[in-house]
């Protein structure tokens, strides 16, 4: 027998022993039972609980036992926190009575439609009643009557018969989302969750509340009476239709995609999506996606055959190579997977093709890459998160989020550096405005005050790195960098450029080599007529580049274009050989998110019609030009990835790639110093435009969405209140807004958020192209905008 | 059209300034709403929630919980006649329908002028004085079907105008506060001390 001397023992402070039926438990301090209780093997029911949100005792079902000086009392184990030798029983009689009591009370008001309700089969309620109700209900009295389900939003439906008020919803809703657009309403017997009187729940996530009801009171539009819990099959993938990569779960019924659901990962999403990524999976569903390969003919475009196709593709490239492979160029590439990057990158390489780009001028230099990084859970728990970003919430909504929560919750400040309210700026600590261009000298004399230094000096500071405005030169976002990182020298950056992939592309070298130009550059070349053929992976530059005159002319110049793609789009609509691409959730791969992690995606259905992935184009079109890429199966392409590519080196470990992922390797090697562009003053008359993306805009994968493609809003021109006045219209009036000779005619409407003198013009809405103002060759640009007579 | 009146949004700013945290004067600024128009319209309820940061969501919720905040425009005169036990032993039955014949309105009815809003009340906390019944939360006491005849003869001719005023109006004496009497609440948050009885332990 050792004795230990317990003056020598160390006691970890965060560690309280308790005792759960019997067992012995290691809790952490500050946690409650239930959280303890859900790390061994006994279940304690409960409907209101939820890990990600604070704890607030609504359902009262997760009663347990804890001894006390007089004996066992009954406790709401969500409610009460852990102590040192605390004794929990979760099964006594007494325990099983009382839950079985709270059940049937749940139950008394509850319609028990479940043969008709979508929850049926994966429903809390459902579940926990047989394992834990009463099995009867002594409840004879008529139940509560509502009107069966009512729209909310244009997304979600809600069934208040259903509903047992657990308050999930209207939690998630205010503490997590910031969206208190529902909530408990009226009192007793006649509460229920409403949203204000006509106006929609029109929350960009929803979707979650959907999710994490624990009953079948809220459902959504798009899985409504699809399919039955017990009839679907799932695989976990990452999403891609933003860089955040959050973790999902991917269902299908009879081959179709009918069901995104969030997956809780620690360092990325937390179990929470964006609507937006949640619902467009109708796109990849949609009727209108391509089947077969299409062929360029004196009819338009017609189906053919793949070997047709890749002939004539490869015929193509042979003949624009003729003339040097400068007269080539890749554009895309970044909504793919890793391994359709890589092998087009391969391709490319071995036909010399320099002059390509996965970012399409909305983006930023490659080089932030390669600046000292930050993770995620890096940013969120820094002193200072410095904002030089586009509005994440419309943008990279789930690391909104996370920054939110980071801000509000924890101990980080935000400062924010923008030209217009973002969806962070009431979270932030200073929200300092800037007119754009005017960035570089904001960031220098605002972090020149005393207050900014002594917060800088409080700890870590990570700097949120994108392009916000799509009309201004991105030099400018780089010096206020150069600002940035002049002052805080230690700084680490968060780069949340937001196209899927985008961090994967430019790795794997679908990035300008040796020194060729970018998207812009080529297809400045392609007007000029020095560009024969134009290979588009997944792009539309006719909607994805800012400059729509430019590319206007490019296309017109180029001589044949080749598309890889799901769609029929405005820019491959007169392509030359058109490859059906297989969507997300039908191809296998890895993917890489903005902080540089890399996880799987996997496939789920079987690809529409003959497309392939993209990787499998680009090795059977090596073929048709005599090139073997030497890659046959995409376990081989994944291999000769990491092995190629030093950044996926640490890729090798399958199983933490089919969960939280595995971060790229990555070495600070890059410095951006600060630059010296002069701006030339805006004309007091005109106003200087922010162009930037919203997170419901006329994208393919929205506009073939059946349920999002109604909430896209038409193209609308936003000014300071004031100014509206100055303008000498009424909110909402069509004006004429002008550059040079181009003039193009939309509303406008007021709004606090925007500073005066500059306009705010979300990028690529329905009804007006706004494309035509934006001369990507400006530094900035300033309309004016005019009453029409 | 029933946002604040400019003159009742001083008002409402100054209700607003009582407090460390604005919305914690959603309750007195509800009161002021239905004080301008009887009841608490939709515009009222975004007018408030833009005032104190808040969705009108959360104001709905909040105005929803209670009884006395209506949202449809009811009469000048809401008369509440308790039914509970002492008032229902001592005729309040009789009362409501003597009530009912006379304003030709069903409880819960407003008469087509506009003028009376008829409605059940739970006990009153009057029960020694039963049957009784509030008008505009002014109580009436041992009321005979008589004495409701020559409330409601009064109410019509505003002879009770000093003493009743219109639904929503709680007090005729509004309350100021001088600055220099004004408590100058400290936002929790920002408390550093910890009161007394903590013993000199940090506050939470």
């Amino acid at each position: 027998m050792t004795i230990v001397d317990p003056e020598k023992v160390v006691v970890d402070p965060n560690v309280v022993n308790i005792t759960i039926n019997d067992k012995p438990v290691l809790a952490r301090k500050g946690e409650v039972i239930i959280a303890a209780a859900d790390r061994t093997d006994d279940f304690i029911p409960r409907f209101c609980y939820h890990p990600r949100m604070s704890s607030v005792g609504m359902c009262r079902q997760c009663l347990v036992e804890v001894e006390t000086p007089r004996g066992p009392m009954m406790v709401v184990s969500c409610m009460t926190p852990v102590a040192e030798g605390q004794i929990v029983r979760t099964a006594t009689d007494t325990v099983k009575k009382a839950q079985e009591g709270v059940l049937e009370l749940l139950l008394a008001n509850h319609p028990l439609d479940c043969p008709v309700c979508d929850k049926g089969g994966e429903c809390p309620l459902q579940d926990q009643a047989f394992s834990h109700g009463p099995g009867e209900s002594r409840f004879v009295e008529e139940k509560r009557h509502y009107e069966k389900p009512i729209a909310i939003s244009d997304i979600v439906y809600l069934d208040r018969e259903r509903c047992i008020l657990c308050d999930r919803c209207t939690r998630f809703a205010d503490e997590v989302a910031g969206d208190p657009l529902i909530s408990f309403t009226s009192r007793g017997n006649d509460t229920q969750v409403l949203t204000f009187p006509e106006e929609p729940f029109s929350s960009y996530f929803s979707g979650n509340t959907v999710q994490i009801c624990p009953v079948g009171a809220l459902t959504a539009k798009p899985y409504r009476f699809k399919a039955r819990p017990w009839d679907l099959n799932e695989t976990e993938t990452t999403c891609t239709s933003c860089s955040v990569g959050c973790r999902i779960v991917v269902q299908s019924s009879r081959d179709e995609l009918v069901r995104y659901q969030g997956v809780d990962i620690d360092p990325v999403n937390w179990g929470w999506l964006c609507d937006r990524g949640r619902y467009n999976f109708e796109s990849v569903n949609s009727t209108e996606r391509l089947t077969t390969p299409l062929i360029k003919s004196d009819a338009g475009l017609v189906p053919s055959s793949w070997s047709v196709a890749l002939e004539s593709a490869a015929r193509i490239i042979r003949h624009a190579l003729t003339n040097g492979a400068d007269s080539v160029a890749i554009l895309g590439g970044a909504r793919g997977t890793n391994e359709d990057a890589f092998a087009w990158a391969m391709l490319a390489d071995e036909l010399k093709i320099n002059q390509r780009d996965s970012q399409l001028g909305d983006g930023l230099t490659p080089e932030i890459f390669n600046l000292a990084q930050a993770t995620i859970d890096e940013t969120c728990a820094a002193s200072t998160i410095i904002l030089l970003a586009p509005d994440l919430k419309e943008e990279l909504p789930v690391l909104y989020l996370r920054i939110r929560d980071a801000a509000q919750k924890r101990n980080s400040r935000i400062i924010e550096f923008s030209s217009h309210d973002s969806g962070l700026t009431p979270y932030a600590w200073r929200s300092v405005a800037f007119e754009p261009g005017h960035q570089a000298q904001t960031v220098r004399e605002t972090l020149e005050t005393q207050e900014m230094k002594e917060q800088i000096a409080r700890g870590e500071v990570v700097v949120v790195l994108g392009r916000a405005n799509l009309a201004e030169n991105e030099a400018f976002t780089l010096h206020a960098l150069g600002e940035l990182l002049h002052a805080i020298p230690n700084a680490k950056i968060l780069p949340v450029l937001r196209r899927g992939n985008v961090r994967g592309a430019v790795a794997v070298g679908l990035t300008p080599q040796q020194n060729s130009g970018d998207a812009i550059d080529i297809l400045t070349k392609a007007a000029a007529g020095k560009i024969n053929c134009l290979i588009l992976l997944g792009a539309n530059p006719l909607a994805d580049v800012a400059d729509s005159i430019l590319v206007k002319q490019a296309l017109s110049q180029i001589k044949s274009v080749i598309s890889i793609d799901t769609f029929v789009t405005s820019a491959n609509e007169n392509a030359d050989v058109v490859f059906p691409a297989a969507a997300f959730a039908e191809k296998k791969g890895t993917t890489t998110n903005l902080e540089g992690r890399v996880s799987n995606v996997s496939q789920q259905i079987t690809p529409r019609g003959t497309s392939r992935p993209d990787w499998m184009i680009a090795a059977e079109l090596g073929l048709s030009l005599g090139i073997d890429l030497g890659v046959s199966s995409l376990d081989e392409l994944h291999k000769k990835m990491i092995s190629a590519i030093p950044g996926f080196s640490s890729c090798d470990n399958q199983s933490a790639i089919q969960s939280d992922g595995v971060l790229m390797v990555h070495e600070a090697s890059a410095t951006i110093s600060r630059g010296s562009k002069v701006l030339v003053d805006r004309n007091s008359y005109s106003y200087r435009l922010i162009v930037s993306r919203t997170m419901y805009d006329a994208a393919q994968s929205t506009i073939t969405s059946n349920s999002l493609v109604g909430i896209i809003t038409e193209s609308t021109i936003y000014v300071h209140p004031l100014d509206l006045a100055r303008i000498g219209v009424v909110d909402g009036t069509n004006i004429r807004v002008g550059v040079d000779e181009i003039n193009i005619v939309l509303p406008v409407r007021a709004h606090n958020g925007i500073n005066r003198g500059t306009a705010w013009l979300p990028y690529n809405h329905t009804n007006v192209d706004i494309r035509p103002l934006l001369n990507i060759a400006a530094d900035v640009i300033d309309v004016r905008i005019e009453q029409i007579k | 059209m029933s946002r604040l009146t400019e003159k009742n949004l001083v008002l409402a700013k100054e209700i607003i300034a009582r407090y460390p945290r604005q919305k914690s004067a959603l309750i007195p600024l509800l009161h002021l709403a239905q004080e301008q128009t009887g009841f608490i319209s939709r515009e009222a309820m975004v007018h408030l929630g833009e005032l104190v940061g808040v969705t009108s969501a959360e104001v709905y919720g909040t105005a929803s919980f209670y009884e006395m905040f209506r949202f449809e425009p009811i009469g000048k005169y809401l008369i509440n006649i308790c039914g509970t036990m002492s008032c229902a032993l001592m005729g309040a039955e009789e009362l409501m329908h003597h009530a009912e014949k006379r304003l030709g309105v069903k409880a819960g009815g407003t008469t087509q002028d506009g003028m009376f809003t008829l409605a059940h009340a739970e006990c009153q906390a009057a029960c020694t004085e039963a049957p009784c019944l509030q008008v505009n939360y002014r109580y009436r006491l041992r009321v005979t079907s008589a004495d409701l005849d020559n409330l409601i003869d009064d109410l019509q001719d505003g002879k009770l105008n000093d003493e009743i005023p219109a639904h929503g109006v709680l007090s005729k004496v509004r309350q100021v506060i001088p600055a220099d009497r004004a408590v100058g609440a400290v936002a929790p948050e920002l408390v550093t001390e910890s009161p007394v009885w903590l013993n000199g332990k940090a506050a939470l």
